[in-house]
Order: C-alpha cells, then structure tokens, then sequence
C-alpha cells in the first residue's frame, strides 16, 4: 500500500528518538561503565528504598487530596448553566497555563518563614511555623500544580453523563445524596481512574516541585535520578536503573487503574 | 444546596489565584521584601527588559517552540494519515510506541534522550544546543499532533473521498480537496498544543539543552535558585496577562463560530 | 371515577417565550390519557411539571386533591418511562429494574419476587444478567417500561416512549401497552405527536398546539367533531375550506350553499368547514354542486388517494374507485360530514 508509506519518516524517528533511547536506558541499568553485564546498579537502587517509600507515600497522598478537591469541583461545573460553563472551566484552568515553575515559585514566597502566612499569622501572635521546606510543603506543591489534571477528566466524563439519567433516579426514588452515589459516582469512574493516573505519574517523577519546595532533606525519585545525570554524584548507569524501576511502578500503577474500567471505549491517554 | 457550591467555587478560586495575585503585586514593590508592600515602581519591569539573559532566553524559545511545533505539524499528520491507512496489528504497534512520551514520566523521556545525545556527541563531535532541543521537542509534540488528528478519520464519512473519486480528482487532489479540510481542526489544534508544550516545556529541556540554548523555563528554574529577584515576579506577571489575553481571545473565537453554527 | 392529577391555571416560560399558557387539566384515576400535538406545543413540558422534574411559573398540580408543587419527584408517587429510556448503563437488566426498590430498601427477597414478576409482564424472562447497553431498542424500552411499572406508581407518565422503534415493533407495543395498562389498573399519561397512537390507544386524549390545550376528549370525539381547524389537520387528514354561515344549518362552500347539521354561528360568519376524505364522493359530473379535474390518482393498499382540483382547491379524496386521471368528476358530501368551526384566529 502506497498510504502507509507516509508514515515512515516518523517511524524511522520514532524507532531513532524513543525506542532506541529507551532501549539505552536498559542497556545502562544492566551495565558497568565498560559494557559488562552487571545487576549492581539495579540492586544499588534497593538502597534508596526510603526515597522511592516516600515520593510514593507523598504522590500518593496528593492524589488522593487532588480526587477529593476536584470531585465537587468538576461535579458543579458539569451541572452549572451551559452558559457560564465554559467561562467558568477557563477561569477554573487558567492556573495551569502558568509556567509551573513560576506557580511553584509562588508558593516559596508564600511558605518561607518570613513569607505572607507567616506574617499574617504574625499579626495575630501565632507561628511562625516552618512551612517551606518540609512534606506537607511538597504536597501542597503537588496538588496545586496537578489539581487541574484531575479536574478535567472528571469533568468530561460528568458533562457527557445523561441528563435524563439523574432524573431517572430521581424519578425511582433517589434524593440528591442517593444520585450521586447510585448513578454519578459509578458512572465517572472512568474519569477517577484516568485522573489517578494523570496526577499520580507526574507527582510521583517530579524534582523541581521537592527542590523548590521540600528544600535539601526531602528527596524524591525524581532528585534522585536527576543527581545521577546532572548533579554532583555523575552516574548514568545507576540514573539509568532507577529511572527503570520508576517505569515499572508507573505501569503498575497504570495497569491496576485499568482494572477498573474495562470498558471497551477509546481512551486518549491509556 | 447551591449556596454551599457558591461557596465551594469561591474557596478553589481563593487557592488557585491568590498566590498568582500575590506574585503579581509584589512585582510592584520597591523593594525587595516580600512580605511588605513599601512603594510602587515599574523599576523590576524596566530591569527584566534590560534583562540580557532572559530576552536571550526568551528568543530561543520562541525559536524552538515555533521549529517544533512546525516540524511535529508536519511529520505528524503525515504519520497519521499513514498510520489510518495500517492494519489492525501494526497499527496497534505503533500506536503505542507513539504513546510512550505520553505516558512515561517526562524525566524519563528526557534522561533517554540525554543518554542518546551524549553517545552521539562523542561520536559524531557534536553540542548540545538549538538541535538537540528541537529533537527532543518533536519528540514530545508529534504523539500530541497524531493524537488529535487520528479522531478526526475516525469522525470523517468514509464515503467523502470515494465521492471525490467519483466526481474526477485523482487520489491527490481528492485528498487536498476533500479530506485535509476535514482533518484541519485535528492539525490546527494538534499545532497548537505542540507549541504550548514546547514553550512550558521544563524536565525535558532540562536533560538535553547546552549552554548557549537556554530556554526561558531553564532560566526561571536557575533564578528561583539564586537569590529572590523581583523581576521574576514581572516576568510572571506578564506571561499571567498574555495567558488571560489568549485565553480569551480564544473563548470569544469559540463562542462566535458555536453561534454561527446554531444559526 | 375521580380525579387523580389536577392542573389548574399553569404557565411556563424560558427565556420570556411561554412555554406552557394557562393549562387546566384534570385527569381521571386509571385513565390512559394521550398529550398529543406538535413538537414544541409544551406537551412533554406538561408531564415533566407532572412528574416533579419543572416547577410552573404559577398555578398548582395536585395529586389526589393535595397540591404538590413542592413535591421533590423522588417523593412523588408518579414513575416515568423516559424518552429515550434512560436506563443506566453501569447497571444489567435485573438492577434497572430492582433500582427503585432498593433505593427503597426493600428486602431483598421481596425485590427478586416483584422484578421475576415484571420481567414476566414485559416479556423479559431469562435477560436479567444482560447489559442494556446488548439490547435492541425493543426490548431496552420493555425494560424502561418494568423498571417504573415496578415500583407501582399510581400513575405512569411516558414521553415518546415508542418513538425510536420501527413501526411493526411500534404497533406490537401500543398493544402490550395498552393491555399493560389495563391489566395493572394505573393511570397512565402519555406523550406522542403520532396521531394514530394517540387515537388507538387512549381513553382520553388531550391535542395541544402552541402552549394551549386544543381540545380534550375521547379519540372519537376528537376524530369526528374536530374542534378547529387545527384539531382537524393534525388528527388525520382533511380538507380544511373557507366558508360563510348563512343561516343556521346553511353553509355555503365554494359559492355554492349546502344544507348542514350546525347552528348557532349567526348569520353570514365567516368559518373553517372540515370535510374529511373518506367522506367526500365522486359523482357524475352532471349531477353535482361542485366539479373539478382528476390531478392525481395514487394507490394507498386499502383505498386510492386522488386530488382533485375544483374551485381553486385540492380536495384530497379517499375511494376504494379509482377516477380516471385527468377526467372531470362531481363532488358531494352529506350533511352530517361537513364540520363547521369557528375561525382560529389568524396568527402572524
């Protein structure tokens, strides 16, 4: 067929510029620096358990705030006056069109100890607390950059349930609580579970977000990897073995929230 | 019921904005505290335009953004229209080998990269700079670009090109005239999404710019680590008023072609 | 029989266009009464009031004498088959239709009694565990129909429930339905812009045009004494005329007076006269009031149609004889078909 051929300039790239690096990111964990065999690097990484226990333990808890924020959220926009509608997803995703280094930036003037909250509390003889650089400081980093990430899944999936159904419900019965958990819950979970993935991935992999925020003594995957390519500790092949095991919890990840959603639709990101 | 909403909506609309307000209103302070607003000036503005570091910065990633995005355009839809016309198994195949930037982590996609460029470098006696950028960038962008025009065959009646045929254009010019009109929005908004990836674009810039290509984000991220200038508060300010600008310049496009349609 | 859902003095309006103009309606318990008439006449808008999903703008709905506008519709003890069914998509057929109870909080052993007995009654048995996203159009609405029939409403509202199938699945179910309906002894309301439904299958029916209540009555009534012009039109077809009264039990038509069975118009009004196809008879030409030419002659399986042209007016005409096309042919009519109305107000 002569159509397919079109493609076979990105197909070249694509065999150049994804599968050939990610092929050398294998190649690295499994060996030393003169190309032999070697499982050092991958079992080297079992000593920064701790990292790996806490940027899960921290992604995971910003998810779960991220769900329960965004849920509501989505849930009036999905049922507000078509007119407004859109004005108000714009001015509720505005946010995120910000450079996320800036919004993050934002936050370190807010937290620091001579920061807005602390001088506010100041006024009324409270603090002032050490916020910046601690976990609840990248956690709150993770929400406010990933919360929109979360609401749009939701929200799409909310907009396209039937309006007729929620009557129904009613009609059988149902007050608002009892709709929302019969009917809305059970049918945005494809929204839930594709929102799980698309906060948890990026909250789980940043570096940026724990520098800025977490300061020197709150490590994640991310710090870790990036020191091995860029930092003072230079060692691609170990890099190369922890970024391997972070693919590996990411597709878990993904494949238990497919678990959920066996539904036969075409999804764009899974 | 909608009161408790009302009230909801105000709360997320307090978090998510103050802290921007917050960053935009000390970009007028004369001083560089903080946390005390002590006198209004233009003076970090008049310093962020004398700025030669970041209008450099500012420069190369438009350079990039708008390379990038260009070449993904092109090289994706191409690939789609490829990709549409493959059987059931390579399609399949290839399709998720196209998600892969998508879904693994970015500092993945950005430390594969690096490991690709510095083996090449040595090699082939080459710099990290504007080219390795750009690669990475495509890279990035075209799964987007075949992501959003892939649907738009899928929505397209299959019989428009036969009917083309059927009226006297050659698979070419059927093609030109008849199914890249259909397709346009899937490329446009596939272009356009490229380009906004590009110009965020952090993590992968990261791992694969040199020191002469800095990108705008690499030097915010370099500034936040040294120490506090206002002048990152005027850059934020005027990229906050160039996104509401686009924002809704965009909205009022929407909304007018959404009316004309119901007319 | 007595009443079981009231309507009086009720008005709707979105955006300022009304919607729904100063409806009065009562409907009697047991009844299958039809809301019939044009898209956009406001009949669904009136059984969604019924139902609790819109509240008027002013006047009440009562349910067995008590008002109930403030009445959320989960409390309400009225159950609706939804225009496109509605049925949930996350749920099979047996907890569709179990849904209602449970929200009830039945017991489950009484649940699986009551949905075995409904699926019984729309012929269901054996799908339980099937997704209603697997059904044919059919048989979601069977589910659709048990799925409110379960819970034993007093009244059933239905709103176009039967428009998505094809016609031979669509007069298989008018007549379930109706046999449904007597069977279980529920009022049921039913909404449809398709007359014959509405005449097979009503006790009552209720034409609505334009946010106004037409005419209320029993399918032979609104067959036969059309009300206006309107009424006329849209419950089958007609030859709708302009004629002037002359005098009580005289019209004249066409130029030409004929002897009629109304009075009470006044003398030398202007009105509509209705005369409906099958009663209009082709003479020899000689022997008739009014002549015209044979336009057009198309055979309808039970009768031929023809058009005929006289006077500046296509009467349409149903024969079980054909004419000869293009041939001159006489009209006449008997006394008690021709329909006299008052003149609709002429609208913009």
């Amino acid at each position: 067929m002569k159509k397919t051929l079109i493609s076979s300039p990105y197909i070249v790239w694509m065999i150049v510029f994804i599968v050939v690096p990610m092929a050398m990111v294998a190649y690295f964990a499994f060996t030393d620096g003169n190309g032999n065999f070697t499982l050092e690097y991958i079992t080297e990484v079992g000593q920064y358990s701790n990292i790996f226990v806490r940027s899960i333990w921290l992604a995971a808890i910003a998810t779960v705030i991220c769900l329960v924020v965004a849920y509501p959220v989505a849930f009036i926009l999905a049922t507000m006056n078509k007119r407004h509608q859109s004005t108000m997803l714009m001015i509720v995703m505005l946010p995120m069109w910000m450079n996320f280094l800036l919004r993050t930036y934002a936050w370190m003037t807010l937290l620091g100890n001579n920061g807005i909250i602390n001088t506010v509390l100041g006024y009324f003889g409270l603090g002032p607390y050490k916020m910046l650089n601690t976990q609840g400081a990248v956690v709150l980093g993770m929400v406010y950059n990933y919360l929109p990430y979360m609401i749009l899944p939701l929200y799409s999936v909310m907009v396209k349930i039937d309006k007729s159904l929620l009557e129904a419900a009613q009609d059988l019965g149902c007050n608002s609580k009892k709709v929302l958990f019969k009917v809305v819950l059970p049918l945005s979970l494809p929204g839930v579970t594709s929102g799980i993935t698309m906060v948890f991935v990026p909250a789980i992999s940043t570096f940026i977000i724990s520098r800025m925020l977490g300061g020197g003594s709150n490590l994640l995957i991310g710090d870790l990897i990036e020191m091995q390519f860029l930092g003072n500790s230079y060692n691609p092949n170990l890099g190369a073995g922890i970024s391997l095991v972070l693919m590996v919890i990411v597709l878990l990840i993904m494949t238990i929230m497919n678990q959920f959603d066996s539904d036969d639709e075409d999804r764009v990101l899974i | 019921m909608k009161k408790i909403s009302k009230i909801y909506m105000a709360l997320l609309l307090m978090f998510l904005y103050v802290p921007i307000f917050v960053l935009i209103v000390f970009s007028f302070n004369t001083t560089k505290s903080r946390t005390v607003f002590e006198g209004f000036t233009f003076d970090w503005y008049v310093r962020l335009f004398q700025n030669e570091l970041i209008l450099t910065s500012l420069r190369n990633t438009v350079i990039i953004s708008v390379a990038a995005a260009t070449l993904s355009t092109i090289l994706g839809t191409a690939a789609a229209i490829g990709i549409n016309n493959m059987k059931k198994f390579p399609k399949a195949v290839v399709m998720n080998i196209n998600n892969l930037p998508i879904i693994n982590p970015e500092i993945v996609t950005g430390v594969s990269l690096m490991l690709l460029f510095v083996f090449f470098a040595a090699r082939m006696n080459f710099n990290f700079g504007f080219g390795t950028l750009i690669i990475a960038h495509i890279t990035f962008d075209v799964p987007y670009v075949i992501l959003n025009v892939m649907p738009k065959f899928r929505q397209m009646n299959p019989n428009l090109y036969e009917a083309a045929q059927d009226l006297g254009c050659n698979s070419f010019k059927a093609f030109i005239k008849v199914v890249l009109p259909e397709i346009m929005p899937g490329i446009v908004s596939g272009f356009l999404m490229s380009f906004t990836f590009s110009l965020d674009d952090f993590v992968v810039s990261y791992f694969t710019s040199g020191a002469t290509s800095q990108t705008l984000p690499i030097t915010i991220y370099s500034m936040t680590r040294r120490k506090v200038s206002p002048e990152i508060n005027a850059l934020s300010t005027i990229i906050f008023l160039v996104v509401v600008v686009v924002l809704i310049v965009k909205n009022i496009i929407e909304n007018r072609s959404v009316k004309e349609e119901v007319r | 029989m007595q009443n079981i859902v009231s309507l009086k003095d009720v008005n709707v309006a979105f955006d300022g266009e009304t919607i729904l103009n100063n409806i009065s309606l009562d409907i009697r318990d047991k009844e299958f009464v039809t809301f019939l008439g044009p898209s956009g006449c406001g009949k669904t808008t009136t059984l969604r009031i019924i139902g609790g999903f819109l509240s008027p703008d002013s006047g009440t709905v009562s349910f067995e004498g008590k008002v109930i506008n403030n009445v959320p519709p989960h409390k309400r003890n009225v159950n609706t088959v939804f225009q496109r069914y509605a049925l949930f998509p996350h749920l099979n057929v047996y907890d569709n239709i179990a849904f209602g109870l449970r929200v009830k909080k039945m017991p489950e052993k009484e649940i699986q009694k009551r949905v075995a007995e409904m699926l019984e009654i729309v012929n269901l048995r054996g799908y339980e565990k099937r997704s209603v996203n697997r059904l044919s159009g059919g048989q979601q609405q069977r589910v659709a129909i048990a799925r409110a029939l379960v819970n034993r409403p007093r009244v059933l509202l239905l709103d176009e429930p039967l428009g998505a199938l094809d016609l031979k699945l669509r007069k298989e179910m008018q007549t379930e339905l109706k046999a449904i309906q007597q069977q279980l002894e529920i009022t049921f309301i039913y909404v449809t812009h398709d007359q014959e439904e509405a005449l097979t299958m009503s006790d009552t029916v209720v034409v609505m045009n334009k946010g106004d209540i037409q005419q209320i009555g029993t399918p032979v009534d609104i067959y036969n004494e059309p009300i206006n012009a309107f009424v006329a039109d849209f419950i089958g077809e007609s030859n709708i005329l302009d004629g002037i009264m002359r005098k009580d039990f005289l019209v004249e038509i066409c130029g030409r007076e004929f002897e009629c069975v109304d009075k009470g118009f006044g003398e030398d009004v202007p009105v509509d006269v209705v005369i409906r196809p099958e009663d209009v008879k082709l003479t020899d030409v000689n022997d008739a009031k009014i002549t015209g030419v044979v336009e057009s002659v198309t055979f309808k399986g039970v009768h031929y149609e023809m058009v005929i042209e006289a006077y500046d007016f296509s009467w349409l005409v149903h024969s079980t004889k054909a004419a000869e096309l293009g041939s001159a042919v006489g009209i006449s009519f008997d006394p008690f078909d021709i329909h006299i109305m008052k003149k609709m107000r002429k609208e913009a």
